[in-house]
Order: structure tokens, then sequence, then C-alpha cells
């Protein structure tokens, strides 16, 4: 048990330390270099201004220094909290740029991920192997899955906000709205958050249903179905046994999804101008902002180990075998 | 970022609980799975519908009257027969049945040459680990996390920066090298649950190399399986594809599905009405991955006699 947390920390701190130099290359490998884009936004006229100007800039962001030390200062401002200041909105440090779009996008992911797996788990069990039910929403389901998130997040915008008006057509409340804690306020902002939210949802409770269903069909072609049958076991009692054999490999779904539910929540965000992280690094990427592009890619970094980790204590908890010490799955 | 299995293949984490098709017999196994490949409505379904959208793909750009980036002078005109517009323009007057053709086209290559790589990586990994076990598991699968978790637009974004003309195919080769851990961890387990078995053994007593027996023992084993596992990274490179086209990380030099949608929702063509030009990109994606992925499970039922629905 203790071995098995050592070794899944120390593959989580390998991984952070990779994706961070990662992250970390990404304004530094780039042709061209952060701050002359940035004296370009600021337009001096005077060279001898624009000399001192660069070479203050190159100073501020450390950039004058050998890469190895930048790199080395790049672990230590980040053990301080500091992901540098914006080049667009300058002086906006990237931190707080970071904090006033994260709350959006987590309001988006967590329900979305959540109610997703939930709802897809139960209706996939229900419907395997059972006729009705399965010709219907199977095929739906197939249609869900298969649809690239931002082109739902457009079919849902362009009916149900563009030509019914039945939702607003963007952004996280109305500009007119007054952002204080009331409920008029709250339901406001989960007027705007409804289609987003009910996008990713879609697309991933397809997924989610299809795979519950084909392992609940496995599970109940194995033999300790077929066994409980032939004792005479009610097929619910069978199906429950199932159900929680099959509910197994999608809590591990669940950490090989995270990736693409992420992705999809960030082009979600584009469509929507919801101004969550994907909408703000959209606008960083299509300016060149690196160091706030930097910033939330080490914040989702982040979050995506977090997440791995607590799906790991979760899988602990859902499977014994895990815990009496059958590591990895050797046989 | 990695796209996902959406529709997962069905195997179970436990080795030991692996269903491994029965090695297939001489002829009249063969009839047999044809029999059944034949009858099944999801496979039929599926291929035909590929089948049809790569005959799009092929076809489409020769009959197409208009260049995909070339401008026209009607502006946001809906489809028409008038000058060859079938599937209207943009805003911009370009011609969207050529675009559309054009990026079906791209989306074929995508999937083709970054599923591809994907599973030839995941064999590499998945067999390796699985066969040798020990120090090499440990290390091929710390690997394997480390590039699932990984945002791989990090990494897409230096590249984008490097080359100022990007063609698709350094995007599938990018997509492929980055998508295939979880192929990868299901043919560790696969592979895991062969090696013990005794014509494995029987292989190794004979003195034949660790790479023949992979080949020519364990992969034909598993061969179904690998298909399968091809098609899902097939559909889920098109995916990331569109994904990342959407971004703007897409290639420079034509337009992809994934770029259409893209220059719609910039364009306000929803506000605008313009639906002729970003519900065919979407339309195209969600019908050959849809039909891929159905044709994957009619696959499994056909190689697989116990998920037969009869």
């Amino acid at each position: 048990m203790l071995r098995y947390f050592a070794r899944k920390l120390f593959v989580y701190g390998l991984t952070f330390i990779v994706a961070v130099t990662v992250d970390w290359a990404i304004p530094h490998l780039m042709p061209g270099n952060p701050v002359l884009a940035l004296m370009s936004r600021i337009q001096a006229q005077d060279p001898q201004v624009s000399q001192t100007m660069y070479h203050h800039y190159m100073r501020a962001f450390n950039l004058d220094l050998p890469l190895w030390k930048q790199y080395g200062y790049f672990w230590v401002s980040l053990a301080h909290g500091d992901l540098g200041t914006s080049i667009v909105q300058f002086p906006t440090p990237v931190s707080s740029i970071i904090l006033h779009a994260a709350p959006y996008t987590l309001a988006l992911l967590l329900p979305a991920i959540l109610l997703s797996w939930y709802a897809g788990n139960k209706v996939g069990a229900l419907a395997a192997r059972r006729k009705v039910l399965d010709n219907s929403a199977l095929p739906l389901s197939y249609a869900l899955t298969a649809t690239p998130y931002m082109w739902l997040a457009i079919l849902l915008s362009w009916t149900l906000a563009v030509t019914w008006r039945v939702f607003p057509v963007g952004f996280a409340y109305d500009p007119t709205a007054i952002r204080t804690l009331s409920w008029t306020f709250v339901g406001n902002l989960a007027y705007h958050w409804f289609l987003p939210f009910l996008s990713l949802f879609l697309v991933a409770f397809g997924g989610w249903a299809i795979g519950m269903r084909n392992m609940i069909i496995y599970e109940l072609e194995s033999d300790y179905a077929h066994y409980l049958g032939a004792l005479g076991a009610p097929q619910r009692l069978v199906r429950k046994y199932a159900f929680r054999n099959a509910v197994l490999p999608q809590v591990t779904g669940l950490a090989l999804a995270l990736g693409a539910i992420l992705s999809g929540a960030l082009v979600t965000e584009i469509v929507f101008s919801y101004p969550g992280l994907g909408f703000q690094i959209y606008n960083a990427i299509t300016n060149q902002d690196y160091f706030v592009i930097q910033g939330i890619f080490l914040f989702i970094i982040i979050g995506v180990l977090v997440a791995n980790f607590i799906i790991d204590i979760v899988y602990l908890i859902v499977d014994p075998r895990t815990r009496i010490g059958m590591e990895g799955g050797r046989s | 970022m990695s796209a996902v299995p959406t529709a997962p293949l069905a195997s179970p984490s436990d080795p030991s609980e692996v269903e491994i098709p029965a090695p297939a017999r001489p002829m009249s196994g063969f009839r047999e799975t044809l029999h059944f490949a034949l009858r099944n409505r999801k496979l039929v379904f599926g291929l035909a519908m590929t089948s049809a959208l790569l005959l799009i793909a092929l076809i489409g750009p020769f009959i197409a009257q208009h260049g995909p980036l070339a401008y026209g002078t009607d502006l946001a005109l809906r489809p028409t027969t008038h000058g060859g517009y079938w599937f209207g323009t943009t805003l911009q007057g370009q011609d969207v049945f050529a675009q559309f053709v054009n990026g079906l086209r791209l989306a074929f290559i995508v999937g083709a040459i970054g599923g591809g790589i994907a599973a030839v990586v995941a064999m590499a990994v998945g067999f390796t680990a699985g066969y040798r076990g020990g120090v090499v598991d440990e290390v091929l699968n710390m690997i394997t996390n480390v590039v699932l978790v990984i945002p791989t637009f990090a990494l897409l974004l230096v590249i984008a920066a490097y080359l100022q003309v990007r063609g698709v195919l350094p995007e599938a080769v990018f997509i492929g090298l980055t998508s295939w851990p979880w192929a990868a961890r299901a043919l560790r387990a696969q592979t895991f649950s062969l090696v013990s078995r005794d014509f494995v053994d029987m292989a190794r007593l004979s003195g034949r190399s660790s790479r023949k027996i992979i080949v020519k023992e364990i992969a034909p084993n598993m061969s179904s399986y690998l298909f399968m596992m091809f098609i899902l990274l097939f559909g889920s490179a098109i995916l990331i594809a569109a994904t990342l086209d959407f971004i703007g990380l897409g290639p420079s030099n034509t337009i992809s599905l994934g770029q259409m949608m893209q220059l719609s929702v910039q364009n306000a063509a929803l506000q605008l009405h313009l639906w002729w030009w970003f519900l065919p990109p979407g339309l195209a994606i969600m019908a050959l991955v849809g039909s891929l992925y159905v044709m994957n499970v009619g696959l499994d039922e056909v190689f697989n006699p116990k998920l037969r629905d009869m």
C-alpha cells in the first residue's frame, strides 16, 4: 500500500518536472522574443528610449541571463507562485488572470465530468442486452461521442441562443448585471452557464454510455454471471454484480478521458465567449501572449495531475485487489 | 491534450478477465467470420458510410469548381447551382463545397497517418512492456504516464512557432506521437495474459528471439484487437486535429474542417445565420468518426462470438 503510493508519487513528480520543463520552453524556444512583441505594442518613437526600455524589460523578465539560470529562476518564481506578467494586458500578473478565469472553467468541467460519468454509466448499464433501449440509446450515444465538442456548441448556440433566443449567446453574465452575491446575479450566472455545460455534458455522456454498455455485455457473458443465472438468481442481482465489475474500467477511463474533456471545455468556451481558461488561452495564442499561455498550461498540468491522483485514490477504494497489493495488473 | 477512446475497447483492466479471440482456424473459420461480418448490421453500416465519405473525399476536389482558398465575388451566397457554389460561399466569397471536400480529404490523411503512427508506437511500447516485464515495463509505464498527462497543446505551440508554413503532415505526425498511451496500456495488459500461455513457452524453449515471438506468436493472436485499436486511433486523431485546428494551431497552407468551423465562428456566421458554412464540416466529422466507432463495435461482435446479439 505504501509502496503503491510511493511509486505513484514518484511518477507524478517526474511527470510534473517534464511538463514544467516543456512549459518553460514555450517562450524560450520560440523564434523571436516576447519582449520585442511587447515593444512593438508600446511603439516608442525615440530609439534611445526604446533601447533603454528593451534592456529594462529583458532584465524584468530575466531574459538577459544564460538559459540554465533562467530555468532555475523559473522554478524559484514558481515556488513563490509568481507566473510572470501578461504582455498584452501589461502589467496584469498572469496569476490574477488565471484566478479570474479558472472558476468559470471549473464550474463547467466538474459538473460536466461527474454528471456525464454518472448518467452515462446508468444509461449504458440499462441499455445493455435490452432491445428497445439499446436500439434507441446506442445510436444516439454514438452520434454524440463522435461529435466534435465545438460543433455541438455551435449547433446549440445557433439553435437555442441565436434563432430561438431561449438562452443567451455567450459570456458569463449580462453586462448590465450587478455583480453582487444576490439571487438575481447567481440566476444570471446559471442562465449563461447552462448551454456550455449542456454541450460538454452531452458529448461526454455518449462515450460513457457506450463504454458501460459494452462492458456490461462482456460481464453478462462471463462465467460467474452464467453460473449465478444457473443457480436461479434473479436477473436484477446478476446485473448488479456485472455493474460493480464493469464500473472499474470506467474509473480508469475517467483518468484517460480527462485530457479530451478538458480540451473540449476549452473549445466550448471559445464558441460561447465564456471567460474561462480556454477563452483566455485562445486570446493569448492569437496575440502571442507567451507568459499567459505558459501560466495557463502550468495550471492545467497541475490540475490534471491532482485529478489523476484523486482517481488513483478512488480506484484504491473501489477495487479491493489494489489494496491487497496487486500493483499494476501483473498476473 | 490527448484524446481518448471515447468508445473504449471493452477491455477489462484485469488481464485474467481479458477475452482473447480464438486463433483463426483455416478456411472454415475465415468463411464463418465472413458469414457473420456480412450479416452484422453495425459493421455493414459503418463500412458503407466510411466508404461513401472516402469516395467524396477522393472525387470531391476534382469536381469542385473553385479552389478551396480562392476568393470569389459573391459574398455569403446561399447554396446554389449558380457558379458551381453548391454549398454556398463564406462571408469572404470562398467556395464552401471546395473547402468541405478538401477538409474531408485532410481528415482522412490525418486519421490514417496519425492513427497509424499511434498504433505503431502503442504496439512497440505495449508488446515490449508486456513481454519483458520487470524494469523495462516500469520504465515504459512511466513514459506512458508522462505522455498521458502532458498537455500536448504546449508542445504543439512550440512546433507551430518554428514551422512558418505548416502542412497537415507535421500535425498528423504530432498527433500520432502523442495519442498512443491508452492503446499501449491496453496492449500491455493483453500481452501479459498471453505471455504465460503454453504456446509462448514452447516458442521460447525452441530458442526463438523475443522479437520473433512477439511478431509471430503474440501479435497474430490479437490481430482483430489490433485492427480495432487502429480504427479507434484513426477516429480520435480526426477529433484531435479538429480541436487543434479550431484553436488556431492547424495547417497554414490549406483549410481543414476544424478551420472552417473556426473561421465561421470568428466571422459571426452564427449570428448571420450562414448555416451552410458551419453545419457541413461538423456533420462530416460526426458521420466519419461515428461510422468508424459503429464499425468497431460490429467488428468486435464478429470476432467475439459471445457478443453476438442473437
